[in-house]
């Protein structure tokens, strides 16, 4: 059935304290769209459940990347397409303008946002394995005020996370300390453009003296939401990378993952898949890096 | 019952207009009914076909996916903004010399997503024009014939600029 636009009401309060007001004076009444690449989508599917809405779209204070001396800060509100846009970032950190990039197609990149990207949480969300790769943290705000919590734990079940009704997502911190690691990020779906992932790796390591001192691995559509894989990290942690290390490796992911069965992939193909992108990231770590 | 609407103001291919509309109306239902520009089309209404691509500020969107009130105060251009005075725009000159249109519904998107393409890079090579029409969907042409007509266009606006022509292919 056809969505019908009188049924739902949108206000535009147009700034973050005005949108905050409003989710305070009547928490988990508004549900807030942003650039309304997945929301627009249920609207016209006639399956948007929200009656009152509240945008996000052109509010300054929400769209920004901030370049401090430890980390980049990026605006919930910012556009898959400001990412790609931003030279520092995709030199310091390639993997996010790399996501960025295979987000639907350069219509969709110029309206949807990474924080919609992240509260909506799809476990195939595009950019979720760089984000948890990178180790980000998430900054979210209320009229209570601010709190950052790690963006490995912001997913808590399918599309469920740790915002309170009166919070937003204000934005996302990544630590700018990856610059020698080894990144890695592929996502594995039917072509490049406006296809979901079937399944996708992002993956940082840093090898000090041939051992992997340092291993982060964040998966796509290997669970109910976003993931890291820590057994399999823990496999490869302060050990060599040898055919046994990525054996074993191969073993943690296959016992962690959660895969399901849908209509764009199996569970069984989804397994066997993120493990064979475990192993292609930790071949690549055996060969030295060019200097 | 339409007492609670808002009033939406657009500058159409230059035109100011004032709209009075749900604000979760689609910006593709406002030009098709209410502003009557029917050039813009409606493919799968879940961004996922291009049809509907108009700019919007600059920015090529999705107009299925925009409830109008985010598109309050903003520049659109449509297909019919294209040809100026009666004559056409060089990429729907370069469509119908290359074969680039067929059964036509895909047209008007594609010719703005490559209009956003050109007024980005005005001599894309190949591979940026498939990610420039990546979004656009035809199953007409199989793709070859439009991005040739794009390849025509971007030399065409070499020689009106009087730049060393030919070299796009």
């Amino acid at each position: 059935m056809r969505g019908n636009p009188e049924a739902h009401e949108l206000v535009a309060p147009g700034s973050l304290a005005a949108v905050l007001a409003l989710l305070a004076e009547s928490p988990g009444e508004w549900m807030p769209i942003a650039g309304g690449t997945e929301l627009m989508v249920a609207h016209a599917a006639g399956r948007l459940d929200a009656k009152k809405l509240v945008s996000l779209w052109g509010i300054a204070d929400l769209r920004f990347i901030e370049t401090r001396p430890e980390s980049f800060v990026i605006g919930a509100g910012t556009t898959f397409g400001d990412l790609r846009a931003h030279a520092d970032l995709a030199a310091e950190l390639p993997l996010i303008a790399r996501a960025a990039s295979w987000i639907g197609a350069i219509a969709n990149q110029n309206r949807a946002t990474i924080g919609g990207n992240l509260v909506n949480g799809s476990p195939a969300a595009d950019s979720s394995p760089a984000l948890l790769a990178y180790d980000a943290e998430v900054e979210l705000i209320s009229v209570r005020g601010t709190r950052r919590v790690a963006y490995s734990g912001f997913h808590t079940a399918y599309k469920r996370n740790v915002l309170a009704p009166d919070e937003l997502l204000r934005a996302i911190h990544l630590p700018r300390r990856f610059a020698r690691h080894r990144q890695y990020l592929r996502k594995v779906g039917p072509r490049r453009a406006m296809a979901i992932a079937k399944v996708a790796l992002g993956a940082t390591a840093r090898v000090e003296n041939g051992v992997v001192s340092e291993i982060r691995l964040g998966a796509a559509s290997l669970a109910p939401f976003p993931t890291r894989l820590h057994r399999a990290e823990a496999a490869v942690q302060g050990r060599r990378v040898t055919g046994e290390t990525i054996e074993a490796a191969r073993s943690a992911l296959l016992a962690e993952a959660r895969p399901i069965d849908d209509i764009r992939s199996t569970a069984e193909y989804r397994r066997r898949v993120g493990a064979n992108l475990l192993q292609e990231f930790l071949l690549e770590l055996r060969v030295e890096p060019r200097p | 019952m339409n007492n609670g609407w808002p009033t939406i103001h657009l500058t159409v291919n230059g035109q100011s207009r004032a709209i009075r509309t749900p604000a979760m109306k689609r910006l593709l239902d406002v030009l098709r009914e209410d502003l009557r520009l029917t050039g813009t089309k409606e493919g799968c209404g879940e961004g996922e076909c291009g049809s509907c691509s108009v700019r919007m500020n600059g920015e090529l969107v999705n107009s299925c996916l925009v409830p109008v009130l985010q598109a309050e105060g903003a520049e659109i251009e449509t297909v019919e903004g294209l040809a100026r005075n009666g004559e056409l725009h060089p990429l729907q000159k370069a469509f119908l010399e290359c074969g680039g249109a067929q059964c036509g519904i895909c047209t008007p998107g594609m010719l703005m997503a490559a209009t956003h393409l050109l007024a980005r890079n005005p001599h894309p090579d190949l591979a940026e024009i498939r990610e420039g029409l990546a979004g656009n969907l035809c199953r007409c042409t199989g793709f070859i014939r439009i991005f040739e007509s794009v390849i025509a266009a971007a030399a065409g606006s070499t020689q009106m600029r009087g730049e060393q022509a030919g070299h796009a292919r």
